[in-house]
């Protein structure tokens, strides 16, 4: 067996899987907000934070898509090892994680149904930087308006149409990670 | 049958931290960033008996379960109170099974698990108020079929409910809803606020992330922080957040919700804090009621 | 002055020690020991376990000494207690029609292959106190006789011989399970079983009775009920075959039910179905009835609007524990809300009697 494999996973799971939570948590609440996550050591071209955001929120009930080079033997196999998360088509999917250019338009994920519209799909993206250096969000869980580097506007603008249905959003960058849910409204830049 | 003969220590040391399993928490923890992602609609999750009974708040201690840190301190108050026996009794669960510091104070709290009450000082930006639900869905009582509750949240059908209220005035003249009082969730989903009083629900557009856990009905809710909640009402009947008309006989205070206390077999009655935090943070600060003393004179 | 009560968590403390004295009793009576409940006690160690869905009648008997013998607080403890434990996998379906009979009864047939057993019942006792059992005396001991090695096939299969009962098809689906999906609706009728064989045996007796007098009334026969031990045996991936992992005792009841047919079906007898943990007879009838109640719409028969026939009513309130705990929270505090209703019954009354008030001198001006 691959040693690798077994490597890279938390080494106190109840309390690092809570912490991670709540930095989670925090940021879908707070859009635009930017927190830092670690305790897992996923291999390329996972980041710290997806991998972290993957061990937290997963496990073999929840369906996982792979986009583009994110589907590859390393991740296929940590994931089965860590998580067990089944790795499935994108309309299956109730998590997903690539990069931005990897998804390609997101049409095909599950966005809830009206009377289940929480059986929808979280995408974690992928992004090679994530700051406060875009355009304003405003909505729930933001006080006057906040900013973040989103790598699209309209896919989130159309995204927040749909509500209450609609994906969610979750960026991730080396160890940070931003939350955006479908309640946000982003401007026009 | 080894199992029979471990020691209690054994026992809840055998737990996992907040007592939960792993893959537990994970699917509470799914449940309340989709409650979040979708302000004042009812996830459902596959709550699991917990060792307390339902109706006790086993709802709000999974959530707080899921979202339990150790560096966190935690508070835990029935109808304002912390030193009523259910919070006493949930209190100690965490303190045991999740090793978390404990408070009264409500400042220093940064997960607050609540029944029946929001705390009167406003909360801030760190702090989570989890609320214990008995029945999640504002409809029910118009309507006992939750495939039927179900198809009217997600046609916005809410007609029922503003006939309800509407008969409410011209029978009494007035809505005679004076706790559970429905809010409608930015301009979406109307929500059980849970049993607080009616006086507590402008307080829901606040700093603090709320959420929501109905453990027997199997659902959870959440409000983000900063999120748009209406209390329903007509534009000729506004909605009021009454309280008793008195103020705290201990403290003075003549902002915050009063339990009315029967003193005699005369009847006669005193008005005081129904949160016990802020009354004493008051009385400390040197406010005296019309019936109480200066707190270094009283002996607690 | 006024001060309010403090000490919660000492009065809490005090009242667990009375507690554990009031349960253990008079000291100069010898203690109860799990041996002698799981050994004396069965049937009620039986109910804990089909109820509190976990076959362990150690544990069962340990509830019911540590719950003072109130039935639904023990299940309330076998359930919190099954939450915790890991789950390692799922067994195969359990083959009925291989069990080990300590009884089996046919009320359709005066004869049938494998025989009438009666085994261990009360059905025949005359309901008198034997007073003789105050005096810890001898039991006489019972005739024994081999047991038959043969397969004792269901009653059942008779009547499908015939083409006369409807056949249920085999599916290798996985059945939903409400201990780790929240309950949706409609629920198919694999969930409704689930749900019913650990609902309340007194809620699913007054159901099942319900439709006996006319409540969506659909006469029942028992075609068969039988009680004994099954093998449990699970798929092991590694080896390649199924191992027995052991063996728990169960009751199973099949009724036939008369059926007129439908547009789309021929007329025929119809089931229902009913298995719980244990020897739990009068639960497992119930269940059949019910569970044949709540079949109408698969079977395309009207809707009565029977409380037997409402899948959603019967679900949601055949769990005791639920149930119990919803019903006795409402003696924990409730004085904020009592306080705001006070203040609104106060504000109501104010305002209806200025009203009246308003109107006294009209009345008098009509009296005059």
């Amino acid at each position: 067996m691959d040693t690798d494999v077994l490597k890279g996973g938390f080494s106190n799971a109840p309390v690092q899987s809570a912490q991670a939570f709540r930095a989670i948590m925090t940021l879908l609440a707070r859009p635009g907000e930017i927190l830092g996550v670690q305790g897992a050591m996923p291999p390329a071209p996972l980041s710290v934070a997806a991998g972290v955001t993957l061990i937290t929120l997963c496990d073999p009930e929840t369906p996982l898509f792979l986009a583009g080079a994110w589907d590859c033997p390393e991740v296929r196999k940590w994931i089965a090892f860590h998580i067990g998360a089944p790795i499935v088509p994108r309309a299956q999917a109730h998590f997903a994680v690539g990069s931005w250019k990897d998804f390609g338009p997101v049409t095909d994920f599950a966005i809830g149904t009206p009377q289940y519209p929480d059986r929808s799909a979280t995408l974690i993206v992928e992004l090679e930087t994530l700051s406060t250096d875009g355009p304003a969000l405003r909505g729930p869980g933001i006080k006057t308006h906040t900013t973040l580097s989103l790598p699209d506007v309209e896919t989130f603008q159309a995204n927040a149409t749909l509500f209450p249905l609609g994906l969610d959003f979750l960026f991730t960058s080396g160890t940070s990670i931003a939350g955006l849910p479908r309640t946000t409204k982003v401007e026009a830049t | 049958m080894t199992h029979l003969y471990t020691t209690p220590e054994a026992e809840m040391n055998a737990y996992n931290f907040a007592y939960l399993d792993e893959q537990t928490k994970r699917m509470i923890r799914r449940a309340i960033l989709k409650g979040l992602a979708i302000p004042g609609y009812q996830v459902p999750f596959a709550s699991r008996e917990m060792p307390m009974p339902y109706g006790w708040g086993t709802g709000g201690v999974q959530v707080s379960a899921a979202v339990l840190m150790p560096e966190d301190t935690l508070k835990v108050i029935d109808q304002g109170a912390d030193d009523t026996t259910n919070a006493v009794s949930i209190r100690k669960f965490f303190e045991k099974t999740a090793g978390i510091a404990t408070t009264e104070q409500t400042t220093k709290a940064s997960v607050i698990q609540t029944r029946h009450r929001i705390p009167e000082a406003a909360l801030s930006e760190g702090q989570i108020l989890v609320y214990q639900v008995p029945i999640p869905e504002p409809l029910r009582f118009l309507e006992p079929s939750e495939v039927e509750t179900r198809k009217m949240h997600s046609l916005e059908e809410y007609g029922l409910m503003h006939v309800k209220l509407y008969e409410d005035i011209s029978r009494h003249g007035a809505i005679a809803t004076a706790y559970a009082y429905p809010v409608k969730v930015e301009e979406r989903y109307v929500m059980d606020p849970s049993p607080i009083p009616k006086f507590d629900n402008p307080k829901m557009e606040m700093a603090a992330i709320q959420l929501f856990g109905a453990g027997r009905e199997q659902r959870i809710y959440a409000i983000p922080p900063y999120t748009q909640v209406v209390s329903l009402d007509f534009d000729d009947f506004p909605f009021e957040a009454s309280k008793a008309d008195h103020a705290c006989d201990l403290c003075g205070a003549d902002d915050s919700y009063l339990d009315e206390v029967i003193m005699d077999d005369k009847g006669t009655r005193m008005f005081v804090c129904s949160d016990t935090d802020y009354c004493a943070a008051r009385r400390h600060a040197g406010h005296v009621g019309a019936q109480g003393i200066p707190e270094k004179e009283s002996v607690i | 002055m006024y001060v309010a009560v403090k000490g919660g968590e000492r009065a809490i403390d005090n009242a667990h020690a009375w507690l554990a004295e009031e349960r253990r009793g008079d000291q100069a009576v010898s203690e109860l020991s799990i041996e002698q409940i799981r050994n004396q006690l069965t049937l009620a160690v039986n109910r804990v376990m089909a109820e509190g869905s976990l076959f362990d009648p150690d544990l069962a008997a340990l509830a019911i000494k540590q719950s003072r013998g109130d039935m639904i607080e023990a299940i309330f403890l076998m359930r919190a207690y099954r939450t915790t434990l890991p789950r390692f996998g799922y067994s195969r379906p359990i083959e009925t029609a291989n069990m080990a009979c300590d009884r089996r009864v046919s009320a359709t047939f005066k004869d049938v292959p494998g025989g009438q057993i009666l085994g261990p019942t009360f059905d025949y006792t005359h309901r008198l106190l034997d007073f003789a059992l105050a005096a810890e005396g001898e039991v006489p001991e019972a005739p024994t006789v081999t047991a038959a090695s043969e397969r004792i096939p269901h009653v059942a299969e008779f009547l499908n011989q015939e083409g006369l009962i409807q056949t249920e098809t085999p599916s290798e689906a996985v059945p939903p399970d409400l201990t780790r999906e929240p309950l949706e609706l409609p629920a198919d009728r694999a969930l409704r079983l689930q749900s019913l064989t650990r609902g309340d045996e007194g809620f699913v007796l007054g159901m099942a009775y319900s439709t006996q007098r006319g409540y969506a009334r659909n006469h029942a026969f028992v075609g068969e009920l039988r009680i004994g031990t099954v093998d449990v045996e699970m798929d092991i991936p590694e080896l390649g075959f199924a191992i027995d992992i052991g063996e728990i005792e169960v009751t199973e009841c099949e009724t036939v039910n008369q059926f007129t047919g439908s547009k789309t079906e021929p007329p025929q007898f119809t089931r229902g179905y009913g298995l719980v943990f244990g020897q739990s007879e009068r639960k497992s009838i119930s269940m059949a009835l019910v569970d044949r109640a709540l079949r109408w719409k698969e079977l395309g028969e009207d809707n009565l609007g029977a409380p037997a026939q409402d899948e959603e009513f019967v679900l949601y309130h055949c769990d005791n524990i639920q149930a119990t705990g919803f019903l006795e929270h409402i003696k924990l505090p409730h004085y904020v809300d009592f306080q705001s209703e006070l203040e609104l019954i106060r504000k109501l009354r104010r305002e209806a009697l200025e009203t009246v008030a308003g109107q006294v001198p009209n009345v008098a001006e009509a009296a005059e």
